[in-house]
């Protein structure tokens, strides 16, 4: 099986947030980077896959900076086989539009049966490029999914939506987005670290495509008003009560 | 003035509290709103879809598709010449918004928090790093499509449309959902509900959320959610958990008990109306974004707090 885990490098879940000096964006110089979350999911899943296909190919692909090979390695390392950087130096600032669009470019000459994206990056949080990307590709697509089976050309998927758990049924090739539960990622041995070195990693120029989202303004949110200790002990339930009636009134 | 077209989900004969705020955001920028439902029961439940000038019932098969509904709803929007698109931020909203968006080929927002006019067209304000930063965004596309945080806009006080027209999916489905295992009990979302009581480690274990368990019992409208960390210790589903790998929310009131505060968790939970935080520890980082705080121990305040908000509730 031909199988491709999408994957972001997005700053690390402790980032604090600073807007950058023309309001437009995030000021980045102390972001430390990681594999966003669910794709690391989605990089264990497509492993796995291969696993249970008993022979096949992981192509890990990312659309990032020429920088950030240290965390494509390490996705290597959990037992992808090759890598695609589409680089960009300035892949923060794409919409999830112009990002969809550029993998979906690489995707149509890959010939993949499956491919893999966490539920949603953890810096821009739209959810988006994964339903985006099948949508373009003309492929089936099922996000947030917890369960998972893959025979014969067809898949039968498992969510939570709000009204339950929903079995949803498609023919490959397909875009899956990992949800945590799906799997739990591995850690990289010594071995697969070692081997990461050797796997090649591809670098490609992205087609440039310009955004169509505009960003107005990037703000910090207001701070939350001074808050104050009600007391100690359950002493001060009384206290929390009047302040949650009178003062509040959310009760 | 602009048409947005809102696609409204619906349960028992009425649209979803989430999709009349979807409505409400519309109508807050001043945009004349088309529902779109689909499914069993759409023509009622349209009735329902209060601000929305008139309704349109997607018609076909009986059985869900994520990718033929998006098409057709793209056929709605291009039809009705709409410059907006909106749905709640659930699950199902979540994942349409994008399909459509391709569709349309233009740049989708999820989670918005505030929906504007700009001329034709639209502008929302969204967080970005799980509400560390928030980013208000225009687009250059046709349309602008997006998903409503919930329990942030208000639904529109008013009546419904009066009547339902059809339209046909008509696109080969290629993902069908075939079953749909209903949850065991009607428990509120924790995105959903109006109060949300939070665990946390300081819980000590498994059994103990008995006690966060009552007090959201004792409110009546609450959900309970949970930390990142007894998530992994598998105390408490996903489903729970609050927080920058979890789901975002904004109740009238979060109460987090022995939950010390880490930023991913703040970052779910810090746009919530009021916070009251139990800890233990003078220093947790709860308190600084707590309105009110009680230092102690859960195991003692709690029950006792259960107690006093039920004396409340029985007064009223
Ligand atoms: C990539 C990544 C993503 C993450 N995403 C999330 C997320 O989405 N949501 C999330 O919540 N976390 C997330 N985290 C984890 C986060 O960093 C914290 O580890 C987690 O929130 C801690 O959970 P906690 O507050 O329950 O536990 P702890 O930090 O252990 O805090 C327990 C608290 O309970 C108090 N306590 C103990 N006993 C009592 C008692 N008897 N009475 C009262 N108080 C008591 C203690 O004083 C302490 O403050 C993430 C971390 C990473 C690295």
């Amino acid at each position: 099986m031909n199988i491709v885990a999408c994957v972001k490098r997005v700053p690390t879940t402790e980032a604090v947030a600073k807007p950058a000096a023309d309001g437009k964006g995030l000021d980045a110089s102390e972001f430390q980077y990681m594999i966003s979350f669910y794709d690391k999911i989605a990089v264990e899943q497509a492993v796995q896959t291969k696993e249970a296909a008993g022979s096949g190919e992981v192509t890990v692909l990312t659309l990032g900076p020429s920088s950030g090979t240290k965390e494509i390695r390490e996705c290597l390392a959990k037992g992808g086989d090759k890598a695609v950087v589409l680089t960009d130096d300035d892949w923060q600032s794409r919409d999830a539009r112009s990002t969809a669009k550029a993998l979906v470019a690489q995707l149509s000459a890959m010939n993949a049966d499956v491919v893999f994206m966490g539920r949603v990056a953890t810096d821009r949080d739209n959810a988006a490029v994964g339903p985006m990307v099948a949508t373009y590709l003309g492929w089936p697509c099922v996000t947030d999914v917890i369960g998972l089976e893959i025979a014969d050309g067809k898949g039968s998927a498992k969510v939570e939506t709000d009204a339950g758990i929903e079995t949803v049924e498609f023919q490959l090739p397909a875009v899956i987005t990992c949800q945590k539960g799906l799997n739990e990622p591995r850690t990289a041995g010594l071995k697969g670290i070692m081997a990461a070195k050797k796997k090649p990693l591809e670098e490609l120029a992205p087609e440039a495509i310009e955004n169509q989202s505009d960003v107005i303004e990037v703000a910090l949110p207001p701070a939350r008003k001074e808050g104050r200790i009600v007391g100690e002990g359950a002493a001060a339930v009384p206290a929390l009560i009047d302040a949650l009636q009178n003062e509040a009134q959310v009760l | 003035m602009s048409k947005v077209i809102v696609y409204c989900e619906h349960t028992g004969g009425n649209v979803r509290r989430a999709s009349l705020e979807a409505i409400g955001a519309a109508a807050s920028a001043g945009a004349e709103v088309v529902a779109v439902l689909w499914g069993e029961g759409a023509s009622v439940a349209a009735a329902s879809a209060a601000g929305a000038a008139k309704a349109i019932c997607l018609t076909g098969d009986a059985s869900f598709s994520p990718d033929a509904v998006a098409a057709a709803v793209t056929e709605v929007i291009q039809s009705e010449d709409a410059k907006g698109f909106l749905a709640a931020a659930s699950y199902r909203g979540k994942d349409l918004c994008p399909r459509i968006a391709a569709h349309l080929d233009v740049s989708p927002f999820a989670d918005c928090i505030e929906f504007m006019a700009a001329g034709e067209s639209f502008q929302v304000k969204r967080p970005w790093l799980a509400g560390k930063a928030l980013a208000t965004l225009g687009t250059t596309g046709g349309v602008l499509c997006a998903t409503t945080r919930l329990n942030v806009f208000e639904p529109v006080d008013g009546p419904g449309p009066s009547d339902c027209s059809e339209h046909a999916v008509s696109a080969p489905a290629k993902a069908t959902v075939t079953s749909t295992e209903a949850k065991a009990d009607a428990k509120l979302d924790v995105n959903e509900a109006s109060v949300v009581v939070s665990g946390g480690r300081g819980l000590q274990e498994a059994a103990n959320f008995k006690l966060v368990e009552d007090l959201a019992a004792a409110f009546g409208n609450a959900a309970v959610g949970a930390s990142r960390a007894v998530v992994d210790l598998d105390w408490r589903p996903h489903g729970e958990q609050v927080g920058q790998t979890g789901k975002t929310v904004a109740p009238q009131l979060y109460v987090a008990v022995g939950i010390s505060g880490a930023i991913q968790h703040l970052a779910g939970m810090r746009t919530s109306g009021v916070i009251v935080a139990i800890n233990k520890d003078a220093e947790a980082p709860i308190f600084k974004v707590a309105d009110y705080g009680i230092v102690g121990d859960a195991f003692e305040i709690v029950p006792a707090l259960t107690e006093a908000v039920k004396a409340v509730k029985a007064q009223s």
